[in-house]
């Protein structure tokens, strides 16, 4: 006599996106924390002093923000025209900025008047930043020079002028004080250095640069500008290493995270990208307009973005608490110690071992379907649906029951309560690829057997109203979604070249529900 | 032509065992069963088979004791003969030749000298009527007898044996057809019957299917097809009869069945439950559910300790009274048809085909036994009729042997089509095939076929699906999901101008991969999945495909419905065709033969050839009369040597192939077939080992030694004693695994030995001179010393029981030089590996 065997839950693949322990880790921040600033958000640089303020550069002012405040603890306004490109010293005291006026202006942070104004550039700076050394400032201008400053004499040190275009992105080398990179409109890239002069190498973005980024080894450097995002080897000699176009907009700004050196690019179509180390998008953040700047903090605690309409949006990272107090507050059960007591005990050599029948177990709703009552199995799987809101349980005893051929036995003779049950659970997962062809089935079954009687009800009769709802806009979509197959297909068909085979699977779509009698 | 009769077609093995209801011996000890042109006498405890009483020249329909003699079986077949067996020796005792074929017997105590035989009737053969023929035995002491005494009882009976049955130890017989119930009684001659409506008003089907009379009581039972059973009363007078109604089955009773003492009463259908009714309280009833298949018969022992159920999947389960399954004796499961194909199991070597719903069985050809079967559905099965469920419909193992993929379908006549695809791991652990992926919607229509990679390092499955695609499935090719690689996922999806895939194939080497697309043959690399060639076809869509293997491996092999066509890889020309109607191609694993079996004008020929030559080695007209669908290579156990060109073929592999009858047919050479039947006989021997004195032997020690550590050194290699005894013989010719250990049986051999030497006149033992030896051995253990330990004291006995005629003196010699120690010699024994 064999055994019963107990329904056969299937265990399907969750659809969409995959959960990776990327996704895991760039989904553990809060819901962001917005503000509202003057004007669009031009640069955020994060002070590299704890507590990590940072300085947000939009229309006429810098604003300090601390790293829990929402309002700014610093602000320096004293500015004519657009300030651009509020930048921290390596000490984190010292903060300069270009300006539209084409002056640049060195703040103490804890003051308020500044310290330096450095004025030589005849159009605005867009790009000002320290050099590593911390005595000299670097500017790059819409005039198409990059100029160097020296801090203590206020003297300009030297101008490169070999770009041809607007400069607007610039990096200095955090290991030798001599060297920054910068970007340009003329697509190009080029690293200077102080001490020859002149450039050291160029390379062709092919696009208006909009950010270069050196990695922390200096190896690798990065540069946005159109939609492309590029990495290009410097031991190399500035060959291109990758050509990432994951934005369908202007790539506004990159920046790396502080654990694991990930890239993270920020694109005026509203989405932030985060690449692993060979360079494939694992998470995506996706904001409610254009981004212009963003700044991650030391061990990515916060990923601050600033956007064209003004807003800085702030994210925090989560972290675990220890909630001692609400396992203290429920009853603790019967101990580990219980359950296992005289499981794991190991005879000695000279026992005589008497093997007893290991005791299989039924759930609830198997012990129903072995003594044939289908209904009240059904009854049972849908409560473990309620109870944990996952339905898969549910639908293996579905397909269960159908495959018996008692599937309308178990739907027969219900009342308005448990049929409004079922009908929800339907409602719910009917969209589920998963689950949709028992769920249809479900629903016809429904709709055949009480449709003299749902009238009387005007819940369920609602419920269905909702169903035939949803089922047409479903079906709507269905269509269009065959049409723009039918579209790409025409267009890949006239693209590609004539080949034997096409070895390309078209997506699986979910042939429109039947389920329109209702 | 001489040649030609050395190999013939023989079937082999895997006959129903389900026909008719089984016998139990009289002490229980044996249940007989019918089993296609013999009968088979089954252990109840061990379930062997002991016997297999061959002489019937056709189907066997019934049998039953002889109530004269309860070690005597009667067998009636379909040849028109009645035979009397002794089924404990396996000898044919007397065989009455009646002339008509016989469907049915049943004798009784109060009938001496008489049989009652089922015949058809005699003026329409046709018809489904048969009737009821009293026989008498006519008594002399020849081997054939013609039974010429024939008198008809009644006419007019159903052809289901289940529906006729004596009643009171053979008072009356009661007879039911369609909707009639008829009781006969011998005494008065006279007829009652007793109709009911076809329906009534609640829908009820009145039919009747099965009646059973109750041993002592004025009762007959009878099963209906819609699930109820009758109790009759009173059916000695026309008009006042009653009856009760019991009902729980939901479907058809098929059987009916009172324990002998009448207590109670067993009934059995399509759920595959059995039902024990207590007779007299009506509604108290115990229930052993899942049995198997739905059960056909059941029968119980004259003690009525024991039940015997038949299955429909080919299956005998024996149960205790207190309804405890006690045992299974499992033949050749044939469903109506083979939906997997023919397969051998790379490792076993075991014919695997799908079995119960919902299983792959796997049978071992070589022993006639069906080894295991695996459960590739994993879900209940629901006996209920039209019902559709899961069945395995697809199989392939790889070349080692330690990948199985299945797939199973369900929904194949409504729209609703489900199917899985399956892949099973081979464990070492527990010898069996384990679970490692399944793949739900591998494709999105049903699957037609799929294959193997034959590579020995890489394995790579591919499918061909009804969507027109067919995709190549790899281990742990999904680099994405970071878990254990050892799960299956898809490599590559291909397909050709939309185009429905029919069949695909690997090279020898694997290094190429055919897919027929209908008409043209597309060839790929599986290397880089490009499409290397087609090869387009003469009209007609492509159903088999074959690589050569061996030296032939640049052929490829193609059937349609009117063409065999054989291309050359090298140049991708056609290299020969003929005109044939290909059924089956069947390429050998092991040579570069191939056979084909073609259907022409209503009967099946067998071509063998090899692809390089289109001039067939061996051709075999008019191998049957249906046309062969499914065939497998299985590989000999030892390569013959034949030079005979006609029958090289079989030196390596023998072919099996599949009727639409579901018979398993082989072709055998005439020697081989003497060498199979001497080694079945001596297996037969091998198995009776309920008398021997090793079996008093083995039976005493068990109950001491539980952890036998089996000793090997009964093995073969070691030389045949020439004057040894019949211990010996016995030591030797049993195997090693049911032997006690070797330090009980040490000093028993060694004895044996050296009695070998002064007696060796007795080898014939009679039951007689055994209890004489019993006696001995009391006389020597007062003699023993308490200091012997009781192990060789029991392997004294054993010895005194083979050598039992010894004088005193012989005896004291004896003892004397068993006293001596032999431990040194269990230590030898012990040190061999």
């Amino acid at each position: 006599m064999a055994s019963f065997k107990p329904t056969k839950v299937q265990v399907l693949p969750k659809l969409g996106e995959k959960v990776t322990e990327d996704t895991l880790y760039w989904r553990n921040y809060k819901s962001p924390v917005q503000m509202k600033e003057f004007g669009a958000v031009k640069k955020i640089d994060f002070s590299p002093l704890p507590p990590h303020n940072y300085a947000v550069t939009a229309s006429t002012r810098v604003h300090i923000y601390g790293p829990h405040s929402q309002e700014p603890i610093q602000s320096f306004t004293r500015f004519r025209d657009t300030a651009y490109c509020g930048t921290f010293r390596g000490d984190g005291k010292l903060l300069v900025t270009g300006s539209e006026e084409g002056l640049i202006r060195l703040f103490d942070v804890s003051g308020r008047v500044a310290l330096r104004q450095f004025s030589g550039h005849s159009k605005a700076v867009r790009v000002t930043s320290f050099l590593s050394d911390g005595l000299r400032v670097v500017s790059g201008s819409d005039d198409m020079t990059c100029r160097v400053w020296d801090i203590p004499s206020g003297a300009e040190l030297k101008t490169f002028t070999e770009h041809t275009d607007y400069v607007r992105a610039l990096a200095p080398s955090k290991l030798n004080p001599d060297l920054f990179v910068t970007g340009s409109y003329d697509h190009t890239v080029k690293m200077f250095d102080m001490r020859s002069g002149s450039s050291l190498l160029t390379m062709q973005h092919g696009y208006p640069v909009e950010c270069v980024l050196l990695y922390p080894s200096e190896a690798l450097l990065v540069s946005t500008g159109g939609r492309y995002v590029k990495i290009w080897d410097l031991l190399k000699g500035g060959q291109e290493l990758v050509s990432l176009k994951n934005h369908h907009k202007t790539v506004t700004c990159a920046c790396l995270s502080t654990v694991d050196n990930k890239l993270l690019t920020g694109s005026l179509d509203r989405h932030i990208k985060v690449y692993n180390s060979s360079y494939k998008v694992v998470h995506d953040f996706d904001y409610d307009t254009s981004i212009l700047s963003m700044a991650i903090a030391p061990h990515d605690e916060v990923i601050a973005v600033g956007m064209t309409n003004g807003v800085l949006s702030v994210r925090h990272r989560k972290h675990k608490k220890v909630n001692e107090t609400l396992t203290s507050r429920r009853r603790r059960g019967p101990s580990y110690r219980v359950f296992v007591k005289g499981k794991n005990f190991v005879p000695r050599q000279d026992d005589f071992l008497v093997s007893k029948p290991v005791k299989e177990y039924l759930q609830k709703h198997d012990k129903q379907l072995k003594s044939f009552e289908v209904s009240k199995a059904l009854d049972t799987a849908l409560q473990i649906w309620g109870r944990t809101n996952k339905p898969e349980v549910t639908v293996a005893v579905i397909m269960e029951i159908n495959r018996r051929g008692t599937l309308k036995n178990a739907l027969a003779g219900r009342d308005e309560q448990s049929l409004s049950k079922i009908l929800n659970f339907v409602l719910k997962h009917i969209f589920d690829p998963r689950f949709s062809q028992p769920m249809i089935m479900v629903g016809d079954i429904i709709v055949d057997l009480y449709k003299e009687v749902i009238p009387q009800s005007p819940s369920v009769e609602r419920l269905l109203q909702r169903l035939m709802d949803v089922l047409g806009g479903e079906t709507e979509l269905q269509h269009e979604l065959l049409q723009v197959l039918g579209i790409l297909d025409t267009l890949f068909a006239s693209l590609t070249p004539r080949k034997e085979v096409a070895a390309l699977a078209a997506p699986p779509v979910d042939q429109g529900s039947q389920l329109q009698a209702a | 032509m001489v040649e030609k009769s050395d190999i013939r077609v023989v079937r082999c093995g895997g006959s129903k065992i389900n026909l008719r209801p089984s016998v139990f011996s009289t002490d229980s000890r044996f249940v007989l069963c019918a089993s296609g042109d013999s009968v088979k006498v089954y252990s109840t405890r061990t379930e062997e088979c002991l016997h297999s009483l061959q002489g019937h020249t056709n189907q066997v329909t019934g049998i039953t004791l002889n109530p004269a003699n309860h070690l005597q079986v009667y067998s009636c077949s379909a040849d028109g003969t009645v035979k009397l067996w002794d089924f404990i020796d396996g000898i044919l005792i007397k065989t009455f030749i009646i002339g008509y074929p016989v469907f049915a017997i049943c004798v009784s105590e109060k009938h001496e000298g008489i049989i009652f035989l089922q015949l058809s009737m005699a003026t329409n053969s046709k018809s489904e009527c048969l009737q009821l023929v009293a026989v008498h035995l006519p008594k002399s002491a020849e081997q054939e007898v013609e039974a010429k005494e024939l008198s008809a009882v009644c006419s007019h009976i159903s052809s289901n044996p289940s529906c006729t049955a004596l009643g009171r130890g053979g008072e009356f017989i009661a007879f039911a057809r369609h909707l009639q119930l008829n009781v006969y009684f011998f005494r008065k001659q006279k007829t009652y019957s007793f109709s009911l409506q076809a329906t009534d008003k609640k829908g009820a089907k009145n039919a009747f299917t099965c009646v059973a009379c109750h041993p002592t009581d004025d009762c007959i039972a009878t099963g209906h097809e819609d699930g109820k059973i009758r109790l009759w009363r009173n059916f000695n007078q026309k008009k006042e009869y009653t009856y009760s109604t019991l009902h729980w089955h939901h479907n058809a009773v098929n059987t009916l069945c009172f324990t002998p003492e009448g207590t109670h009463l067993l009934s059995g259908g399509i759920e595959s439950v059995l039902v024990q009714w207590k007779y007299g309280a009506d509604n108290k009833k115990e229930l052993l559910p899942r049995l198997g298949g739905a059960i056909l018969h059941i029968a119980a022992s004259s003690d009525g300790q024991l039940f015997c159920t038949s299955h429909s999947d080919n299956k005998l389960t024996v149960i205790e009274s207190n309804f405890k399954v006690c045992g299974v004796i499992q033949g050749l499961v044939k469903g109506d048809d083979v939906l997997t194909d023919l397969m051998i199991d790379p490792r076993s070597k075991a014919l695997v085909l799908n079995g119960r719903p919902g299983h792959l069985q796997f049978y071992s050809l070589l022993r006639d036994k069906h080894l295991y079967n695996l459960d590739i559905v994993q879900q209940e099965y629901i006996y209920e009729a039209g019902l559709d469920q899961f069945e395995v419909v697809k199989a392939v193992f790889d070349i080692k042997g330690s990948w199985l993929a299945t797939v199973e379908e369900r929904g194949r006549k409504s729209s609703d089509l489900e199917f899985f695809l399956k892949l099973w791991a081979y464990d070492e652990k527990t010898q069996s095939f384990v679970l490692n992926t399944t793949i739900t919607a591998a494709h999105t229509d049903r699957i037609i076929s799929m294959c193997f990679s034959s590579s020995e390092e890489t394995t790579m499955l591919v499918t061909t699906a009804e969507d027109g695609q067919f995709k190549a499935w790899c281990q742990g090719a999904d680099a994405d999901t970071q878990q254990d690689q050892n799960f299956w996922s898809c490599d590559f999806v291909g397909s050709y101008h939309n185009l429905k895939p029919t069949n695909c194939s690997f090279s020898a080497d694997s290094s190429l991969l055919a897919v027929s697309f209908q008409e043209v043959i597309t060839i790929w690399s599986p290397e880089t999945w490009e499409m290397l060639t087609t090869l387009c076809q003469p009209p007609g869509e492509i159903r088999d495909l074959c690589f050569g293997r061996l030296s032939c491996s640049k052929y490829l092999l193609s059937t349609t419905n009117r063409n065999l066509c054989c291309w050359n890889l090298l140049t991708c020309a056609l290299e020969w065709s003929t005109s044939v109607e290909v059924s089956k191609l069947q390429p050998d694993p092991l040579s570069e033969n191939v056979a084909a079996f073609s259907y022409q004008s209503k009967h099946t020929d067998l071509f063998v050839f090899k692809p390089s030559e289109p001039r067939p080695l061996f051709t075999h007209k008019n191998v049957c009369s249906e046309k062969v669908h499914r065939a497998v290579f299985v590989p000999q156990e030892e390569p013959l040597n034949n030079c005979d060109e006609s029958s090289q073929w079989l030196n390596r592999s023998q072919l099996y192939f599949l009727t639409q009858n579901m018979d398993l047919l082989t072709f055998n050479q005439a020697t081989e077939e003497d060498r199979m039947l001497s080694s079945s006989k001596r297996l037969v021997i091998d198995d009776s080992v309920a008398v021997t004195p090793f079996y008093l032997l083995l039976g005493k020690h068990r109950q001491q030694q539980q952890n036998l550590n089996t000793p090997s050194y009964t093995g073969a290699d070691k030389p045949q004693q020439p004057q040894g005894s019949a211990t010996i013989k016995e030591l030797l010719h049993t195997p090693a695994h049911v032997l006690p250990a070797a330090s009980v049986l040490c000093s028993m051999f060694v004895n044996s030995l050296l009695i070998s030497k002064t007696g060796v006149r007795e080898e014939m033992e009679s039951s007689e001179q055994e209890m004489d030896s019993e006696k001995e051995e009391e006389e020597s253990e007062e003699e023993m010393e308490a200091c012997d330990s009781q192990q060789e004291l029991r392997a004294q006995g054993s010895v005194d029981e083979v050598t039992p005629k010894l004088s005193k003196a012989q005896e004291k010699e004896l003892k004397r030089v068993r006293k001596t120690d032999f431990s040194w010699m269990a230590g030898l024994i012990d040190s061999k590996p």
